[in-house]
């Protein structure tokens, strides 16, 4: 480091997204001198991270002193796009946005205003502060089947209660070396490339750690990624057939007996009876008028007789031994005689759908590795699955997950060391709502939350997943029914080319609104078609609070970047205004209410910067569901409507949509639509991770860029060969949305019949002018990929399933982007590397 | 036991180096290189391999501009690529000590700048 190191103060934080942009997690130092950041690293104390920071982070000096970055407030100085704006002070900011959206939510009402966010980042508790303070529970995250991890939490809430994950320890401050953790003999990684990111509250090299101490690896991936180089068996399988082999994993595991029985008796509902004539689950109501539609049915082998499950005693009357398998016949409360079976057989009865070489034609994995997967899989105790993105972006998303948690669940490594531990908020600190979960920062009565989008199509999004329906939201930007919507407050999200699909279709969405407020580090083409664009701060400028499982951490303000400010600070400076009765004086009271249940201030907190919870409370492994720590009532058992995991779910039957895992082949695969098919012959999928952006971001850091430079699609050296592409060339790839351009990379890392388009371009280093946009419907995919065919249940969309043909750029446009450095360079014509180690000197092995 | 600091390298076990490119960005911010320019680069080794197999490997390679971080080594500290590395792929120590190491590691390189 140059100067003194006496003036250099070294700050410990955690790292939430503004700046990385990532779901953070990991403890850094940070270095500042006289109010500047100099230097950050990762904390070598910190359990989550141990001493390590990836690429973004290191990054930090470079972004949060970025030229780019917006400096303060500033309003729009011509029509919308036209890239003219006009400085403002805060002042100003903030009452233009309490008249304007006053006034429209006078006209309106409050749910006219939808606040839209992007991934999980310190932005979820303080979008819905404003949002609810509104009045409004229109929160959406702007992607297309809000098909990021949301989806999958929903399932697991849905079938068992609580989400899970693999097991790295990430519970215990000793981690690996706690006596408590048992190594994964076998992690299943589902379309999931951890090395480019660490998605989903997860550092992703944790699974590298296990690999070095003997965690074997099952890769289900259509690319050829790094884990496939050194996994026990890839399955290598048609994007968007996911469920097809996720059912072959149960077919093999079922009918080889590879199953923990037990749990299946005890912990499941796999003996609660279905009625065979409506295929629903039989009910204690069905049995007798006065019986509850919330209790359930078994056949007792003892009595041979029904049975009934009581859900609130979590007991049945007596000592009764509940049949796992067979075909009984139930008298119902009017005298009639129907035949039942159990769930576990109506499961079954599917899965029988599903052997290896029917999954084969399905999913082109070859049969014989789905088996050798399979045993290798059910015979590790304990074994995990760690399942990515990949399975969100298909409309059917939630059978793939539950066809998967029956997997994890049936055989036996469910929150067992080592296995697939359910992730639980730390304390029970929830601070906002989220799916399955409801927090501090709530609406102030649930007749608010009724005209919420999408609630009345979708039992999941009115029951558990607490956020606005993203393309029923578009959709009615449009159709202005049965409500019109007329601002959109636009915070750390970037609908407009990263979040959203069908990017024209955004484009004249937010020209149509009213009132549009944009919050961010930087200019986007989603702050060119805002009214007012506001200067967010990176996570070393902000006092916050990132609960998300464990442990409890918080962030710091360290330094100040002019008049940036801090999304919780925004925001509640206008919840304030825009809720006469706010009930939260300073932003300190909140931030004591949200870190309440861990009994610590959340000074006291941020003294520590981290906390684990300890042995014993619900947020702390393992076994809970023997231990009563699941459940509200604290009875063992989980929190679903049956007590249970619900391989047959009463919570889908109660929605009408199918209450047992299924395929369906997503809108655009090859045997969906084999006209399209014709025309565009080659798979297209999205959106695989580069380690040094974070979806949309950091295009314009150089240090980033340079690891990074354009954007790529990956095609097969003899597909590409065939096409008379060679590698490096540009690329025009077209489907009937329309096309996009690319530099192609010939790796065999894509099979023949699939290419892979990186996601999020956008070049900042262009005008932001519309409708050049930093240049978004150039290179970016998501101006190819629909908007509008969400799942049956709203979740999931196709994003990595579609079709397109490739063919080369004539004549060539060349390349897009000189880094700043060279083209200075260049100018000066003076070599870069003698002119570093000028400054340098001394090295000794120059 | 040496004691000239010449005789300090990188044991690179890249069999776990998943090309995150951390080494680079760690080494540019410690020596405040400018974009492209660090004393490690991260190379992508997608190797053929009969039957239309292949094998991915990606390994960090130290360039000219290494010099073993010898400011944070004098302070006791790692150097930069090893400490951030997030595979935890890259030691640094004495020649000696790293052939020793390297005994029973899989895929690794020993790196000698001197």
């Amino acid at each position: 480091m140059s100067g003194k190191d006496s003036d250099v103060q070294i700050f410990r934080t955690t790292v939430w997204s503004g700046g990385p942009g990532c779901h953070g997690g990991c403890g850094v130092l940070a270095h500042v001198k006289k109010g500047k950041l100099v230097k950050i690293e990762g904390d070598p104390d910190h359990p989550w991270n141990q001493g390590r920071l990836c690429v973004r982070g290191l990054a930090m000096t470079q972004i949060i002193d970025h030229p780019d970055r917006i400096r303060y407030p500033m309003k729009r100085a011509g029509e919308r796009g036209e890239n003219k704006w006009e400085r403002i002070s805060w002042e100003e900011a903030f009452d233009t946005i309490e008249t304007r959206m006053k006034g429209l939510r006078e006209e309106f009402g409050p749910e006219s205003g939808v606040f839209i966010m992007g991934t999980g980042r310190d932005i979820g508790a303080w979008i819905c502060m404003l949002a609810y303070a509104y009045g409004s529970p229109n929160v959406a995250f702007g992607l297309s089947g809000n098909a990021c991890y949301g989806p999958r939490v929903s399932a697991c809430a849905t079938f068992q209660g609580d989400y899970s994950v693999f097991d790295a320890g990430q519970w215990l401050p000793k981690r690996y070396e706690d006596p408590r953790f048992k190594l994964p003999e076998t992690i299943m990684v589902w379309g999931y490339n951890i090395g480019a990111c660490c998605p989903d509250n997860l550092f992703g090299h944790w699974l590298i750690d296990m690999m070095k101490k003997g965690t074997k690896i099952i890769s289900v991936d259509p690319r050829f990624t790094w884990f496939v180089s050194r996994a026990e068996h890839w399955l290598q399988l048609r994007p968007g057939s996911e469920a097809a082999l996720a059912l072959g994993f149960l077919n093999v595991v079922i009918n080889e007996n590879l199953y923990d029985k037990s749990f299946v008796e005890k912990w499941t509902n796999a003996p609660h009876l279905i009625w065979e004539d409506t295929n629903k689950v039989l009910r204690e109501s069905h049995l007798n008028k006065d019986g509850s539609e919330a209790n359930f049915v078994v056949w007792d082998e003892k009595a041979k007789a029904a049975a009934v499950w009581n859900t609130t005693e979590m007991a049945f009357a007596g000592s009764v031994k509940p049949a796992l398998s067979g075909r009984f016949k139930v008298t119902l409360a009017d005298g009639k005689k129907v035949w039942c079976r159990t769930a576990w057989d109506a499961l079954l009865k599917e899965v029988e759908k599903y052997p290896p070489d029917e999954v084969e034609k399905i999913t082109w994995v070859k049969a014989d590795v789905l088996q050798k997967a399979a045993r290798l899989y059910a015979k590790s105790k304990p074994a995990a699955i760690q399942w990515g993105e990949a399975i969100d972006m298909s409309p059917n998303v939630t059978p793939t997950a539950h066809a998967l948690l029956i997997l994890w669940n049936i055989t036996g490594n469910n929150d067992v060391p080592g296995g697939n531990v359910i992730a639980r908020y730390a304390y029970d600190v929830v601070a906002y709502a989220l799916p399955g979960a409801k927090g501090v920062i709530k609406l102030k009565s649930p007749e608010l939350d009724k005209p919420r989008i999408g609630t009345d199509r979708y039992g999941v999004f009115k029951n558990f997943y607490w956020r606005a329906q993203t393309d029923v939201t578009l959709e009615q930007i449009f159709t202005e029914k049965p409500y019109p919507i007329k601002s959109l407050w636009i915070q750390a999200a970037n609908p407009l080319g990263a979040l959203g699909m069908d990017l024209k279709q955004w484009r004249e969405a937010l020209k149509k609104v009213d009132f549009v407020v944009h919050t961010d580090l930087f200019m986007t083409a989603t702050s060119q078609l805002a009214d007012i664009v506001l200067p967010a701060a990176t996570f070393l400028e902000k006092d916050s609070v990132r609960s998300w499982w464990v442990p409890l951490q918080t962030m710091k303000k360290i330094v100040t970047v002019d008049e940036c400010k801090p999304d919780p600070e925004i925001n509640f400076e206008l919840a304030k205004r825009f809720d006469p009765d706010f009930q939260y004086k300073d932003l300190n009271e909140i931030l004591d209410a949200i870190v309440e249940p861990s009994g610590m201030s959340f000074k006291q907190l941020q003294d520590q910067v981290y906390s684990y919870p300890p042995e014993g409370h619900p947020s702390h492994p393992y076994r809970r569901y023997e231990k009563g720590l699941l459940r509200k009532d604290r009875k063992p058992g989980f929190q679903t409507p049956s007590g249970k995991v619900e391989l047959y779910s009463v919570n889908r039957e109660n929605w009408g949509v199918e209450a047992l895992p299924l395929h369906e082949e997503p809108p655009f695969s090859p045997i969906r639509r084999p006209d399209l098919f014709k025309e565009y012959p080659l798979l297209l999928n999205t959106g695989r991770r580069s380690p040094a952006f974070f979806n949309s971001e950091h295009r314009q850091i150089p240090w980033l860029r340079a690891l990074d430079p354009d954007p790529t699609l990956e095609i097969h050296p003899e597909t590409a060969a065939n096409l008379n592409i060679g590698n490096g060339e540009w690329v025009i790839v077209e489907n009937w949305m329309g096309k996009v351009r690319y530099k192609a990379k010939t790796t065999k890392a894509v099979p023949r019949w699939m290419v892979m388009a990186a996601h999020g371009w956008w070049f900042p280093e262009r005008s932001g002018k519309d409708p050049e946009l930093y240049g978004i419907f150039e290179s970016n995919v998501n101006h190819i990929t629909p908007m509008g065919y969400q799942g049956k249940d709203g979740l999931g969309a196709p994003i990595k399933n579609l079709l397109c043909k490739v063919y080369k750029e004539s004549p060539s446009q060349g390349p897009l982007w000189v880094p700043n450095d060279i083209k200075k360079d260049v100018k000066k014509k003076k070599p870069v590397v003698r002119k570093a180690q000028a400054k340098k000197g001394g090295r000794h092995n120059g | 036991m040496a004691d000239k600091k010449t005789d300090y390298g990188l044991l690179i076990h890249y069999e776990y180096c998943t090309g995150c490119f951390t080494c680079m960005i760690a080494c540019s911010q410690e020596h405040n290189w400018p974009a492209g320019m660090a004393g490690m680069k991260v190379m992508e080794v997608m190797q053929d391999l009969p039957k239309d197999k292949a094998y991915l490997a990606y390994i960090p390679f130290p360039t000219e501009l290494c010099v073993l971080c010898a400011g944070r080594v004098k302070k006791g500290l790692k150097p930069a690529c090893v400490q951030h590395c997030m595979a935890n792929c890259i030691t640094h120590g004495t020649i000696e000590e790293l052939s020793k190491e390297m005994k029973g590691k899989k895929r690794t390189v020993l790196w000698n700048p001197n």
